[in-house]
């Protein structure tokens, strides 16, 4: 199809941009300035690469598109193997947009170390796109652990003021899942002789070692996810990240885990997924509830926020299990909308902490007297996050509900319960911000949002409008990847299930 | 290649013969070298250049010996390709280990000219005991390795920790000398004879269960005597003290240099001689690896000054080099040869590092003293900082590829528990090394360090940095360069 290798580009140029920032030199305020500029630029180009990859991508093929291989390791038989499906591409496309938008975002709010800042961000961004484009399971563990480093640098030096011990316990949580992973994909090295992912994902794995080889992937996806009870990192991750470092986080670090799991764990596992469904549905069903109402309590917008992700993580990890269509398409854009949702309520609090340098609920309130364009933007992305028919948060929920009542009624009835909670705490918290009367002495003198942070916005409003009311065009480009992985899934099923019975 | 019927064939030794008659010729220079002040000075920089120069020529003649194996010395002698991978590495760090020192010998008033030579006398002792095909010529190259090692630790004749640090690693080291061997003459008695191919021949036809309990003392004292050169749990007491207290460039060189020459030797006996006998002896390796993972992850975790973190996080790392030896076969053996690859870079970029740790003209050695060093050193940060990712096995960085063949071997020897603990200490060692990574860019300006002073140390931080950074790109080499080694090992 293309011989330039399209994706090997997009992974490498924010690499390529960091080392030219690196090499800027001269008076402080000189090289911040620069700086921004060349990440700006770097990540728009990118950005404009992947909108490339979005164009001529096939959506009427479930094979891997734009496919690169180069000898790596030959003594190992381990390469290096790129490509992007339906399900991935998305995820390389919501990475590309939001970068630029994070490194605008951090344009005034970031005043220290901006030259660090920024080659910490495209290293970030490189490592992103090359855990959504890697074919090999190898080169998929480098990219995705590797993202530790930028990240526990952009929380430990830019956090706020317990960001040492949020740095700390997010490296370490998340290093221990992923370590018991690498050893998992040595395993299945072992037993099927390759590491690409197409051709392990048509090896048979032994049910026996399929189960533990899932409860190792499962330890890194979810902490990754994160489900409960390994969230807890989260929070604190969030509240002390600055405002980019919490909206990559939450649009797409915790995508990694949910991906991780339809990537691998479904297709290359089936039978150890199959038997591991309860488990998946009650711990979702109750990081739904649970960290719902653990929203509700809380008194700083970050922490309300980074709790409503676990609950909307829930809801992903649901529709993946159910196995249906409309399940996993339904988590698959649940968390494409969580990515423009979440990445936006993060940027709003950031717009309100950049002014007050507070992030706590009580000493706001009465807002929309001063910033009416805040309080609407505000009230949209609100909205989206409940899940309001018309925004991006209600396709996924709703494919989601539809997936697991065809499955299982009990689950989908406790899930729903979530979408009410989750009304109650976003409506809470948007009252408490945004209406009221206006008695908070230092808020009298705030302004608006400014044009920067309107164009900041911009591409994520149109964003969530065109997911809520035309979905079409991302469901096209995932629909025949998803129906290709469930048949996989369902006729490796009934192999084994013919083994069994020719067994007996 | 022919030679006298009467003479040995010298060619597998030449490169040890070459390095002990450009020592003899160095002492002469130095000797008879004007004394007095600066002129000490010149004199031990000449003469560390030349001992590089001749340490570089050293590396050239042991590659052009690869490829084949040659015996000679009555069979006491082995050059094979395996010996030539640990022999360029062993020679790497010693080269390294000399440069390092070249600043700071005139700066702390150590400048003589003995201590090139003598960092070169133990690496021929080094290259002898990789060498080595007999439990004799194993002895004599260890002592000779040894007894340069004890003097260059007290080198610093009038700092008491130097002093102090010298004399520990004396006595310490002559009692694990002395039960080596009496192991060796254990195996010795049993058996009748010390060559290594007549013994891997007598245990390979004799079945497992048939060996006599002598021997199996025999071999046990023999490891003990090598974990304490690697410095292993149980026998690790002394590396935290000698480390500590030895001046840091010669830290810099125990670190690595003999530590390789160890490990390799320790990987000849084992597969060589007692390659027949691996039930009986794998489980005591599986032990002092566990053993000294947990230890080097643990015990570093509330050390504050830099050196002896260091040191134990040398222990862990040679616990995980062991993971592959316990695994054994090719496939461990090459793990073992690319993680000491990785570790001899690594390790001497952050002895660079550390050397640069200077306040007002004196070394500070407290992690504390790192605060802020991004602010004021951005480039030697970031060296620092690739070289503490790498060193907790984060990738991109090499020390992850050390760790993944490291495991990768030990999940296709089927040794899952082993692996896992490996992983799970490598989590709880990662909590150290990115504590070093928070002090340095995370805290804030305590009192700046000085500027570094001469460019050595710069050069040895960026060659050794780029090398730790962009490993992933081009891994081959090394890769099959050490396939080639162990499959050497094997073979013969």
């Amino acid at each position: 199809m293309t011989h330039i290798p399209i994706l090997s580009l997009l992974t490498f140029l924010p690499l390529a941009g960091a080392l030219f920032i690196l090499s800027i030199r001269g008076e402080e305020g000189v090289v911040a300035r620069n700086a921004r500029h060349v990440a700006l630029w770097t990540s728009m180009i990118n950005f404009a690469l992947s909108l490339y990859i979005w164009i001529n991508f096939n959506p009427a093929t479930a094979d891997y598109q734009f496919v690169e291989f180069a000898v790596w390791m030959p003594s190992l038989n381990i390469n290096y193997k790129m490509g992007v499906d339906g399900i991935s591409m998305l995820f390389v496309m919501l990475t590309t947009l939001l970068t630029p938008i994070c490194v605008l975002a951090s344009w005034e709010s970031i005043q220290v170390r901006v030259k660090e800042f920024m080659i910490a961000f495209l290293v970030l961004e490189t490592f992103m796109i090359g855990m959504f484009c890697a074919m090999d399971m190898v080169v998929f563990y480098i990219f995705f652990e590797a993202v530790l480093i930028p990240m526990f640098l952009i929380i430990g030096v830019w956090g706020g003021p317990r960001r040492v011990y949020a740095s700390f316990k997010f490296f370490l949580y998340t290093l221990l899942g992923s370590v018991l992973m690498l050893l998992a994909i040595m395993a299945m090295y072992f037993d099927s002789g390759s590491t690409d992912i197409l051709s392990l994902t048509q090896h048979r794995f032994s049910v026996d070692l399929q189960i533990w080889l899932w409860l190792a992937f499962f330890a890194s996806f979810a902490v990754k996810i994160p489900m409960w009870p390994v969230h807890t990192w989260l929070p604190d991750a969030h509240v002390e990240a600055p405002t980019a470092g919490s909206v990559i986080l939450a649009a797409v670090l915790l995508k990694f885990g949910g991906y991780g799991l339809l990537r691998f764990s479904l297709p290359m596992f089936p039978e150890a997924s199959v038997m591991f469904t309860p488990l998946i549905y009650t711990l979702s069903v109750i990081a739904v509830i649970y960290t719902s109402l653990v929203a509700l309590a809380q008194e700083d917008m970050k922490k309300l926020i980074a709790y409503s992700s676990v609950a909307h993580m829930g809801f992903v990890t649901i529709g993946a299990f159910t196995l249906t269509v409309q399940g996993i398409e339904g988590s698959i854009y649940q968390m494409l909308a969580h990515g423009v949702v979440s990445a936006a309520l993060f940027l709003i609090v950031g717009v309100v902490y950049d002014r007050i340098h507070s992030r706590n609920i009580a000493d706001y309130g009465g807002l929309v007297h001063k910033m009416p364009s805040y309080a609407l933007i505000f009230m949209l992305f609100m909205l989206a996050s409940v899940g309001l028919p018309g925004t991006a948060g209600f396709v996924g929920e709703f494919l989601v509900l539809v997936g697991v009542f065809q499955v299982n009624t009990w689950v989908a009835a406790l899930a729903a319960t979530g979408l009410v909670l989750g009304a109650a705490y976003m409506l809470y918290l948007y009252r408490r911000v945004i209406f009221g009367t206006l008695t908070k002495e230092s808020l009298t003198a705030i302004k608006d949002m400014g044009l920067r942070e309107k164009v900041v916005f911009a591409p994520l409003v149109i964003l969530v409008l065109w997911m809520g009311i035309y979905p079409a065009p991302f469901l096209d480009v995932m629909h025949v990847s998803v129906e290709n992985m469930i048949t996989q899934i369902e006729t490796a099923l009934q192999a084994g299930q013919a083994v069994s019975v020719a067994g007996q | 290649m022919t030679t006298l019927a009467e003479l040995p064939n010298i060619v597998p030794a030449l490169p040890e013969l070459f390095l002990a008659l450009v020592i003899m010729a160095l002492m002469m220079l130095g000797v008879f070298h004007k004394t007095g002040g600066l002129e000490d000075v010149k004199a031990s920089r000449l003469i560390s250049l030349l001992c590089v120069i001749a340490l570089l020529l050293a590396i050239m003649l042991v590659s052009a010996l690869s490829g084949n194996r040659l015996m000679t010395f009555s069979d006491m002698f082995v050059s094979d390709t395996f010996a030539v991978y640990c022999k360029v590495l062993v020679l790497t760090g010693s080269a390294l280990a000399i440069v390092l020192a070249y600043g700071f010998q005139e700066r702390h008033d150590m400048a003589r000219f003995e201590y090139a030579i003598l960092i070169v006398f133990a690496t021929l002792g080094m290259m002898m005991m990789i060498s080595a095909n007999d439990l004799i010529s194993l002895y004599v190259g260890l002592e000779l390795q040894s007894l340069s090692l004890y003097v260059i630790a007290a080198f610093q004749r009038d700092d008491t920790r130097s002093t102090e640090a010298g004399l520990k690693y004396f006595v310490l080291g002559a009692v694990a000398s002395g039960m080596l061997l009496y192991g060796a003459s254990l195996i010795y008695g049993f058996t009748g004879t010390t060559n290594f191919d007549q013994l891997a021949g007598l245990f390979n036809g004799h079945g497992g269960d048939t060996v006599s309990i002598g021997v199996i003392f025999g071999i046990v004292f023999i490891i003990a005597g090598l974990a304490f050169k690697v410095s292993a749990v149980p026998f690790h007491m002394w590396t935290p003290d000698v480390y500590e207290g030895a001046p840091t460039p010669v830290t810099a060189f125990f670190s690595v240099a003999p530590k390789i020459a160890a490990l390799a030797l320790f990987i000849r006996v084992m597969v060589g001689p007692f390659g027949g006998l691996v039930e009986h002896w794998q489980q005591i390796v599986i032990f002092i690896s566990i053993a000294s993972m947990l230890l080097g992850a643990f015990a570093a975790i509330n050390q504050r000054n830099i050196k002896r973190l260091m040191a134990y996080s040398s222990i862990g790392h040679v616990g995980y080099a062991l993971i592959g030896l316990a695994a054994g076969g090719e496939a461990g053996v090459r793990s073992v040869l690319i993680y000491l690859a990785i570790y001899l870079f690594m390790n001497i970029g952050v002895f660079a590092c550390i050397l640069c740790m200077r306040r007002d003209g004196s070394m500070v050695e407290g992690i504390g003293d790192l605060a802020g060093m991004s602010r004021t050193h951005p480039m030697l940060a970031l060296g620092l900082g690739i070289f503490m990712f790498s060193m907790a096995g984060i990738p991109p960085f090499a020390g992850f590829f050390g760790k993944l063949y490291i495991f990768l071997a030990a999940i296709e020897a089927k040794m899952y528990g082993l692996a896992v603990i490996g992983v799970l200490s490598s989590v709880v060692a990662a909590f150290y090394y990115i504590r070093i990574v928070q002090i340095v860019y995370f805290q804030e300006l305590d009192e700046p360090l000085d500027k570094p002073t001469g460019p050595e140390l710069g050069i040895v931080i960026a060659a050794t940095g780029v090398f730790v950074a962009f490993f992933f790109v081009y891994p081959t080499p090394i890769l099959s360069a050490a396939t080639a080694a162990a499959a050497a090992l094997f073979a013969g």
